[in-house]
């Protein structure tokens, strides 16, 4: 049994392609993991969620109008509300939190009512299934989308590591570094901009519910035992990047379906350090 | 030599003003107490000397020698940094990055500025603790040698000691007389009336929509404005206290 398990795993592992949706993966939940530090530090966690269900009424409407490239409607549209949602976030007129309840269901409503009205597909209930859980192999997973994930991963994680002394300064203290002539209004427009891209990505990888997780989890673990911000970013990074690996081959080798399989991991990942916290604490 | 002259200054924002007729000045090497009631203005008289808003009327002066980021900044404390996760030293050397351009990473040159400042507020032993383990008077010192790193010639303090313990507060006040000791020049915002009288050489009151006093820390207790204060703000045993000091002021 266990033999053909691993038989079974090094058949995929011929096959190229399962090479670059495990690079991929990982790469995603490596950008995930370094803007999840700052977005949970900054308070933002459920932005990331509000703007996973944007991107799901995106794409529902970009495939009712029948774009092939999808990710090309969907992204703008994303990165724009986060702007909107983040940008503004300190003087908006309806509450941060009010304001994401509103548009994050808004946009699965509408998405949902445009998938059903305007099918394209005979499955319609399997469209949306994978929509917000990800699709159900990776070998699903199109060329093209392989390829335009690997290179928007590259520069997001570029980005980060270039601004990554601003990137700190402004979750820290965003008062503070405005106050000593820092363009903090750049800054969160970078953070947006950045969380969008990483969203968007990720949505096809775990799906639209779940690739919040991707963004609070290795965090959360993370800031359970590391003291500095260098720390716990490096944390998050390498765990997040481990449990996607891992939970793609556990995912394979099962025939699990990939997003939920990584969420799992995460958790797993979140418990274990909970736990380890404590006992350091005693 | 004025690093800030303010010549009937209007404070406020789009829909009101919050007070006017501000006049003051603030030279090198001085010490400014900023007091008043909650709502009288000092933080958007803060926030106007740090250029986050604009002054609504009047001028608000900076000496040529004064650039934007040579003034250091100590604001009050946000939730989200009670639970954050970095070590001093972090903290301290962001203070570099006002000065550094587009220059993306701390070099040597910012590694030793941050040094420097840990040393002179006494926590070179905290560096590598993290921040959220500090007790609330360290949290402030740490904060105050970020602030130092950024800019050694001007700090800009609000309300550094709301929320410490009096001890705590005491070895506060100490670290901001050391740095005014050596040339470094204080504005304070403060709801600390008896050591704004004790550290401070100038004294700036606002209250009632307007200036109700400038001038030397040691006139101010026999002033009109002082004796009012006590006369409004506290209670009434506290009050037989203060009409004596006025007394004692005046003879």
């Amino acid at each position: 049994m266990d033999g053909n398990i691993i038989q079974q795993f090094l058949f995929y592992l011929s096959f190229p392609f399962v090479w670059f949706a495990l690079i991929v993966v990982a790469l995603i939940s490596l950008c995930a993991a370094l803007l999840g530090v700052t977005l949970v530090l900054k308070r933002y966690s459920f932005i990331g969620d509000g703007l996973s269900h944007v991107a799901f009424g995106a794409l529902a409407v970009a495939t009712a109008l029948g774009v092939t490239q999808n990710t090309l409607v969907v992204l703008p549209v994303t990165v724009l509300v986060a702007m909107l949602l983040i940008g503004m976030g300190r003087n908006a007129r309806i509450k941060g939190d009010a304001a994401i309840a509103m548009l994050s269901t808004g946009a699965l409503a509408m998405g949902y009512l445009i998938m059903n009205v305007f099918s394209v597909s005979s499955n319609v209930s399997g469209d949306v299934c994978t929509t917000l859980f990800g699709s159900t192999s990776i070998l699903t997973l199109k060329p093209a989308d392989v390829f335009i994930c690997l290179g928007f991963s590259v520069v997001v994680i570029l980005v980060f590591i270039f601004f990554y002394n601003r990137i700190f300064a402004v979750t820290f203290d965003e008062n503070f570094s405005e106050a000593t002539g820092m363009k903090t209004f750049f800054y969160r427009g970078l953070l947006a901009v950045l969380t969008a891209v990483v969203i968007v990505l990720g949505m096809k990888l775990v799906g639209s519910l779940l690739i919040s997780a991707l963004v609070v989890f290795p965090a959360l673990s993370a800031m359970r035992l590391f003291k500095s911000f260098k720390s716990v970013v490096l944390f998050s990074a390498v765990m997040a990047v481990i449990c996607a690996v891992s939970g793609i081959a556990i995912s394979v080798v099962c025939s699990f379906p990939p997003g939920a399989t990584i969420v799992m991991m995460d958790i797993i990942l979140y418990i274990v350090c909970e736990l380890a916290g404590r006992l350091v604490k005693r | 030599m004025n690093l800030i002259e303010c010549r009937d200054l209007t404070l406020g924002y789009d829909d009101g003003i919050v007070a006017e007729h501000i006049d003051f000045t603030v030279e090198k090497g001085d010490y400014l107490c900023i007091v008043g009631e909650n709502g009288a203005g000092k933080s958007t008289l803060m926030k106007t000397m740090l250029s986050l808003i604009k002054p609504a009327g009047g001028e608000l002066k900076f000496s040529d020698e004064l650039k934007r980021n040579e003034v250091g900044y100590l604001p009050q404390q946000t939730i989200v940094q009670r639970d954050f996760p970095a070590n001093v030293r972090e903290i301290v050397m962001s203070g570099n990055l006002s000065r550094m351009g587009f220059k993306p990473f701390y070099g040597k040159k910012e590694k030793k500025r941050a040094d420097e400042a840990m040393e002179k507020l006494d926590i070179t032993g905290l560096a590598k603790k993290s921040y959220r383990n500090l007790s609330g008077g360290q949290q402030q010192r740490v904060l105050l040698a970020r602030a130092f790193c950024a800019a050694d010639k001007l700090l800009i303090l609000d309300e550094p000691v709301s929320g410490l313990d009096p001890k705590a507060a005491k070895e506060f006040y100490e670290s901001v007389r050391k740095l005014h000791d050596e040339g470094v020049t204080i504005i304070m915002v403060s709801h600390d009336m008896h050591a704004a009288l004790s550290d401070s050489d100038h004294i700036l009151q606002i209250g009632g929509h307007k200036q109700l006093y400038f001038g030397k820390t040691e006139d101010y207790v026999k002033s009109k404005a002082y004796y009012k204060l006590g006369l409004n703000s506290h209670p009434r045993d506290s009050r037989k206290h203060y009409m004596a000091e006025y007394h004692k002021a005046e003879n």
